[in-house]
């Protein structure tokens, strides 16, 4: 249960931030995504942000900004088995599900879906 | 004939021999559904794309006002049409139907007034019997060129507008009955400096006052004669902010007389943030509500200032103004 | 950077834009940030909860499990999406919808269909990442910096 109520917080606590980079800030939608997988990268660089997964669980991996902290992640682990060249090979490994799916279901959803305007 | 700086005055006082306004399903719910000569059962008109569909808006709208006017297609000497795709292919497909010689013009969402006027010079200087002036727009094709894909999650701001699905067209004839052009005042482009392409109304707002100015200026004249000035799309905010300009230049105008096509063609419970934009905005507007009105009788003499942003998606990107341009157009009946 | 625009503006175009700021509606943040809150906790919530599945009945760890959640709930968002009322939820929960993996869904399925008109190559192909692009450019290049700058101060001995 607990872990449930942590990652309705933090996961609240995320988009709400993003929120007021939209209002306050005046951020599109995209500029937004990009500040947050930036700072999930830089974070994720940082080792701050594994425990916020652990801590928030999908709280913290479901917003956007996990995804920059799988790309660094992705790279890291690489680079520990293969040297430098790893931080190129190894960037999708992890996050691969999340964009192969977008791709597959966006395309799938283009062959039966019009757009309703 | 010129008048002053930028007016032109037609002395023989052509007239709107036919108009005929459509829209979409949206708007078949509007304020003024009731001055609609058709509506469309829904955003694809039978067609494959939204473009393709605004082409068909458009061509209805030009079949509707021909007809109207009592006239052939094959009599109408000239056609100006304008919209808001790239290239204006709307207006050109359209004219490749009609197989009319054919005139694109663009200014955004004032092509309106600029068709009408430029119909209007041909005819009072000789150079046509009947000239037809057109323009349309459509929410789904406009929002996929300018801002968003359609079913894209972005939020928008209660400044943002709602592009009209709706075609209007005008013939311009000799004779007829209908109300008259009586004069245009050509605007020039106004750019305040603003860059927010969610807040186009108080983007054109300086140049609804700069050309209202102008045609004030150039005939010598306040603005006592017209039963109704109306601006084209400044919605609801563009519109007060339009209000306090006019005040700082010395013209204080009564609320029933100064109005927006914008701010009125929608309903309240209708969600449209500030109001309606787009080229059919100001075209159905005044194509269907206001020449029905004069023809009743309750309007004699109207200006229609048809207001127009004139930024592209890539100039925004750019990190460009949106630099405005507004025409106004004098009917009487 | 509207510094740098300002300087550009004349006194007539400040004073004109001083006085479009104040007749604009203020956009209610604080309604707008409760909003994107709850929404935004709702759907992390949602995947709390596949998430949780995945590891009881599908032998995913709780590292591992990440991945197939996003799916599910990119898969989810493409369905909403395309069913046409993602939009209008959106409209109403503002980031709470754009922020999640969701939002990463709705930019390419949205813009997927709306460019099917345009053939299936250059248009869906072509186009699918018109808004997704931006954030997989910096995603990577950002991580990709992140990396490099790790590995070089782990390697002079710092962390």
């Amino acid at each position: 249960m607990q872990s449930y109520i942590w990652a309705f917080l933090i996961g609240g606590l995320i988009c709400a931030i993003g929120q007021i980079l939209m209002d306050g800030f005046k951020l599109t939608p995209a500029h937004t995504m990009c500040t947050f997988v930036v700072l999930g990268a830089i974070l994720g660089g940082l080792g701050l942000y594994e425990p916020l997964i652990k801590f928030a669980g999908a709280g913290a991996s479901v917003p956007i900004s996990s995804f920059g902290y799988s790309l660094v992640r992705g790279a890291l682990l690489e680079a520990e088995k293969t040297g430098i060249v790893g931080v190129l090979t190894g960037i999708f490994e992890i996050t691969s599900a999340g964009i192969s799916s977008a791709i597959i279901f966006g395309f799938i959803s283009s062959l039966i879906f019009r757009p309703k305007g | 004939m010129l008048q002053g700086r930028q007016t032109w005055v037609f002395e023989s006082k052509p007239v709107i021999a036919g108009s005929a306004a459509v829209g979409g399903p949206f708007e078949s719910k509007c304020a003024l559904a009731d001055d609609f000569d058709m509506f469309s059962e829904d955003l694809w008109l039978g067609q494959d794309s939204f473009e393709k569909a605004e082409r068909k808006l458009l061509e209805h709208a030009c079949e509707i006002a021909i007809k109207k006017a009592g006239v052939k297609k094959e009599d109408v000497e000239f056609f100006f049409s304008g919209d808001l795709i790239n290239q204006i292919i709307s207006s050109s497909f359209t004219a490749r139907t009609l197989g009319i010689p054919y005139l694109g013009i663009f200014g955004a969402c004032s092509s309106s007034v600029e068709g009408l006027a430029l119909a209007s010079i041909l005819v009072d200087g000789n150079f046509a019997n009947n000239a037809l002036a057109a323009t349309s727009s459509h929410n789904a094709a406009c929002e996929k060129q300018y801002r968003y894909p359609t079913e894209y999650g972005a939020q928008k701001p209660p400044t943002a507008q709602w592009t009209v699905t709706g075609a209007g067209a005008a013939l311009v004839a000799r004779e007829g009955e209908g109300p008259r052009v009586v004069c245009a005042t050509i605007g020039r482009v106004v750019d305040m400096g603003l860059s927010d392409p969610f807040n186009m109304g108080a983007a054109m707002a300086p140049a609804a006052v700069d050309t209202i100015s102008a045609h004030m200026r150039d005939l010598n004249i306040d603005l006592s004669d017209y039963d109704i000035i109306a601006t084209g799309d400044l919605g609801r905010v563009g519109h007060e902010i339009a209000k306090e300009l006019l005040k700082k230049h010395g013209i204080s105008l009564p609320e029933e007389k100064f109005t927006d096509c914008g701010k009125i063609i929608y309903k309240d419970e209708q969600p449209v943030f500030s109001g309606g934009s787009g080229c059919g905005c100001a075209a159905v507007t005044t194509y269907g509500h206001f020449i029905n009105r004069m023809k009743k009788g309750e309007l004699k003499k109207i200006l229609v200032v048809a207001t127009g942003a004139l930024l592209s998606p890539m100039s925004y990107q750019q990190k460009e103004f949106i630099p405005c341009i507004a025409h106004a157009v004098s009917l009487e009946m | 950077m509207s510094d740098k625009k300002k300087k550009k503006l004349t006194p007539t175009q400040q004073e004109y834009q001083q006085l479009a700021k104040s007749k604009e509606p203020k956009r209610p943040i604080v309604l707008n940030t409760v909003k994107a809150f709850f929404t935004g906790g709702l759907i992390c919530t949602l995947g709390q909860a596949i998430k949780t599945v995945f590891v009881n009945y599908f032998g995913f760890t709780e590292e591992t499990a990440s991945n197939p959640t996003s799916a599910v709930l990119i898969f989810i968002s493409a369905l909403i999406t395309s069913l046409g009322f993602y939009d209008h939820i959106a409209q109403w929960a503002g980031a709470g919808t754009a922020v999640p993996v969701t939002g990463f869904a709705n930019t390419i399925t949205s813009a997927a269909l709306e460019h099917r008109t345009e053939g299936y190559v250059l248009g869906v192909g072509g186009n699918m990442f018109k808004i997704a692009g931006p954030v997989i450019v910096f995603g990577v290049f950002s991580a990709f910096v992140v990396a490099i700058i790790k590995l070089i101060i782990q390697g002079l001995g710092g962390m």
